[in-house]
């Protein structure tokens, strides 16, 4: 680069920034809900971010995992956990949730893209993953009361304290999930979503749905 | 790269003080918050710092008003041996922890990442919020250990298992102390989290028309990366503390072996992994070293670069090779743990990628040098911190050599030797990055200058002071001399406690000089001569706005970037230097010939 100047590009230099809400529909879907018709593929932050996020959390549970390992490795008093047997229920209650968002998410882009006079409840869809949601994290909490009950509390074994500590870290960012799906709900009531948004938010719950399986497979097998 | 229009900021000025001032969305204010709470945590380190000194060197004597602290561990103003590594413990870990990772990383990369990429401020303003809010609520708990009725944790700010996983048998402070260090890091990594969410996404996604990923300045580089690593690296601390919290509170047996005895006392624990912290931690750790340093590399390229009035010799080398840092970082933490006791042939997978990690680090250095080979360097405070900066990692590195090689880092682990070593590579010249950082943007960030004469006055007595007390910890070292010992009563050890009182004489002045910095930051931030937008005739984007920046950094007209960052001494241009937003176009004087 040192001393050389390059060809200017070509662009005007007068653009001034747009503010507020009024770019809010630019990046919608159109109207038949295909994706792939959208003209603006550049990324949005809420796109990038989702990624960026979604990194962060797969560290956080690769750390989890190694220690996992290591634990289970490092000493023979390792009791293998016997699953709850709600947890299997629980992860069809998540996967469906998957199935309904993409349901909630086609009709959404029908919806901005036009028409609104043909689909009365856009959101109907994604106040169904909400339930779901909410039904899986109660269906995790039932399933913590019944080991307790049954006297399995985190310090009863290290297999214990792993489940606990991986499946509560899970709902946790689960938690998290249903506020975004709650705040993608109010974005469209007040007319304000953007595609950006609901495909983060969609994101973010495909992958904790994904992240479930892969707890459930790790604390299901004996490394 | 991104059009800009399509997400410029959506939140106006504020207009109240909480909003303006307290709960702010801004990242210009927010960066300046991360500053103030850097510069409160620098002092109360290094008033921690002073109080260990004087007690390595005159340890009877009697400390006024010290019993205020604790008075179980200062009874009578002198302090106990374990009050000693409670006061080593919270000095290390406010360092590291709300210092060099807060003030390079996290204040200055907030003020001047989304100007440098010519951005109205961070994607997710609330996010930025939350990250510095949830930093000064995680120094609050931090502080709070202080005041709880044994005090703060004495286990380093290390905190190596079993030790720190077994409550109060193992001292004072390891009980409720430990809990309150783990949660005040796993508060921490959180804030450090949606700080390099943002930081990312505004590189990638925030940068405006003609702003490539070459156009960026060396400082932008250095943040991204940084954020790269802060990303994957805090998010394995928080577990591991999270673990570490559980084995105190519910009684786990993450860390703690079975069959523990500790001051007579068999421990309820079982099978746990002692050596699983350390892995966890320096699997962090080391990344940590250069979270803190790689922002300085990048601050003080730019700096020296603007002084220099031309380039570096290789923009993409520099950038490259800081990328290599990173990487590599995270396959050289294993050399922290050469005694852990883990299998000597993961000592030599570990020593081998610590001696490759040192060729990013000797190319990144040859390019200052060689770039500073017969420039005529402007002399300022900011340029000679900058040189400064150099120095201490150059001096600070070649003892990284030595303790590459497990055979001799066996000798020297435990010794002032390794104390000597990352408090030149890691701490001071981290520091003096900082310093380079604030006399050069102190003008842009609050629209009056510093006083240059008091700079370089701060420079030298600094640039003194460190090397005075930080190079004779490498003799200590070799000499045998261990580290955590507070005090020295062996035959061995007892002639090299003057050595001790030259440095801790050497720290008293030192951190005496730091108050002229203090002075001269208050009194310029007040007093100071008003600062034109340009006064170092730099040529990124931070100096072609106003000053102080207005509220959406840019005014009503976005800029365009039309040229790499460092056009200095361009031939045939009607100035020595060719701004950004230049929209000046020359002949490359090569193709003419």
């Amino acid at each position: 680069m040192a001393t050389t100047v390059h060809e200017p590009p070509k662009i005007e230099l007068d653009r001034l920034p747009s503010r507020g809400s009024g770019n809010g529909w630019r990046n919608l879907v159109p109207a038949d809900g295909d994706m792939r018709r959208v003209e603006d593929h550049s990324p949005m932050p809420a796109s990038t971010g989702i990624w960026v996020g979604l990194a962060s959390i797969t560290m956080t549970f690769a750390a989890f995992t190694s220690a996992l390992i290591v634990r289970q490795g490092s000493a023979p008093d390792w009791q293998h956990i016997t699953l709850p047997p709600i947890l299997y229920l629980n992860t069809l209650v998540i996967l469906a949730s998957s199935f309904t968002l993409e349901f909630g998410r086609r009709q959404v882009a029908a919806f901005m893209g036009g028409l609104r006079g043909q689909i009365t409840n856009p959101a109907r869809w994604l106040y169904v993953t909400l339930f779901l949601g909410i039904l899986f994290v109660a269906g995790q909490t039932f399933a913590w009361v019944q080991l307790r009950a049954e006297g399995l509390k985190l310090s009863t074994n290290v297999s214990y304290s792993f489940f606990y500590v991986l499946t509560i870290a899970h709902a946790v960012h689960l938690l998290g999930g249903l506020g975004g799906m709650t705040r993608v709900i109010g974005k469209l009531k007040r007319s304000v979503l953007r595609r950006s948004t609901l495909d983060a938010a969609a994101r973010y719950w495909h992958f904790m749905g994904a992240l479930w399986l892969y707890l459930l497979l790790l604390l299901w097998m004996k490394l | 790269m991104h059009d800009m229009s399509a997400h410029a900021v959506q939140h106006g000025a504020p207009t109240s003080f909480i909003r303006k001032h307290v709960f702010s969305l801004d990242h210009k204010v927010i960066g300046k918050q991360y500053y103030a709470l850097a510069l409160v945590a620098v002092f109360v380190g290094m008033v921690l710092s002073w109080i260990m000194r004087i007690h390595l060197g005159w340890g009877s004597f009697a400390i006024p008003g010290l019993h205020f602290l604790s008075k179980t561990g200062a009874p009578g103003d002198v302090m106990t041996p374990e009050y000693y590594l409670q006061l080593m413990t919270m000095h290390g870990t406010i360092m590291v922890f709300f210092v060099l990772t807060t003030a390079p990383f996290a204040a200055f990369g907030n003020f001047f990442l989304p100007i440098q990429v010519g951005a109205e401020d961070m994607p997710f303003p609330h996010f930025n919020m939350m990250s510095f809010w949830v930093t000064f609520v995680a120094f609050l708990v931090l502080v709070a250990s202080f005041f709880v009725p044994e005090g703060p944790t004495l286990g380093g700010w290390t905190q190596y298992a079993p030790l720190s996983a077994v409550g109060s048998v193992a001292g004072p402070g390891q009980g409720l102390g430990v809990v309150l260090w783990a949660s005040s890091i796993a508060i921490f990594c959180i804030g450090q989290l949606l700080g390099s969410l943002n930081f990312i996404t505004t590189t990638l996604d925030m940068r405006t028309r003609g702003m490539s990923l070459m156009r960026l300045p060396l400082s932008a580089w250095a943040w991204f990366i940084t954020s790269v690593m802060g990303l994957t690296a805090f998010a394995v601390l928080m577990p591991a503390c999270i673990l570490l919290i559980l084995d105190h509170v519910a009684g786990t047996s993450f860390f703690v072996s079975s069959n523990e005895v500790i001051n007579g006392q068999i421990l309820p624990h079982s099978g746990g992994s002692t050596l699983l912290w350390q892995h966890l931690f320096w699997f962090f750790g080391h990344p940590e070293v250069y979270i803190a340093i790689v922002p300085g590399m990048g601050i003080v390229s730019h700096v020296l670069i603007t002084n220099m009035r031309r380039p570096m010799l290789s923009h993409k080398v520099l950038i490259y090779s800081m990328g290599s840092l990173a990487v590599l970082s995270y396959m050289v933490y294993g050399h922290h743990m050469f005694v852990s006791g883990m299998n000597p042939y993961s000592s030599l997978a570990f020593s081998f990628p610590t001696l490759v990690i040192t060729i990013p680090s000797a190319i990144i250095v040859l390019i200052w040098l060689g770039s500073l080979y017969g420039s005529k360097l402007r002399i300022n405070a900011a340029s000679l911190f900058a040189l400064g900066f150099v120095s201490m990692f150059i001096s600070g590195g070649v003892s990284g050599f030595f303790l590459a090689q497990p055979s001799i880092d066996i000798m020297l682990h435990a010794t002032y030797f390794v104390v000597g070593h990352f408090h030149l590579v890691m701490g001071v010249a981290a520091m003096f990055g900082i310093f380079a950082g604030t006399y050069f943007w102190f003008p842009k960030m609050t629209g009056h200058m510093m006083n240059e004469t008091l700079g370089k006055l701060h420079f030298w007595l600094s640039f003194v002071g460190a090397y005075c007390i930080f190079m004779p910890f490498h003799y200590l070292g070799i000499a045998g001399n261990v580290r955590r010992y507070q005090a020295f009563t062996d035959d061995y050890l007892i002639r090299l406690i003057p050595v001790h009182k030259f440095i801790t004489i050497a720290a008293l002045c030192t951190g005496f000089a730091q108050l002229i910095f203090l002075y001269n930051l208050i009194y310029s931030r007040f007093k100071g001569a008003p600062a034109p937008d340009n006064p170092w005739e730099g040529t990124s984007l931070e100096w072609s706005t106003a000053t102080p920046p207005p509220h959406n950094n840019f005014g009503d007209k976005m800029p365009v970037v039309y040229h790499d960052p460092y056009q200095y001494s361009v031939e045939g241009a009607t100035s020595d230097y060719i701004m950004q937003t230049s929209p000046e176009r020359l002949v490359n004087p090569h193709e003419e010939k």
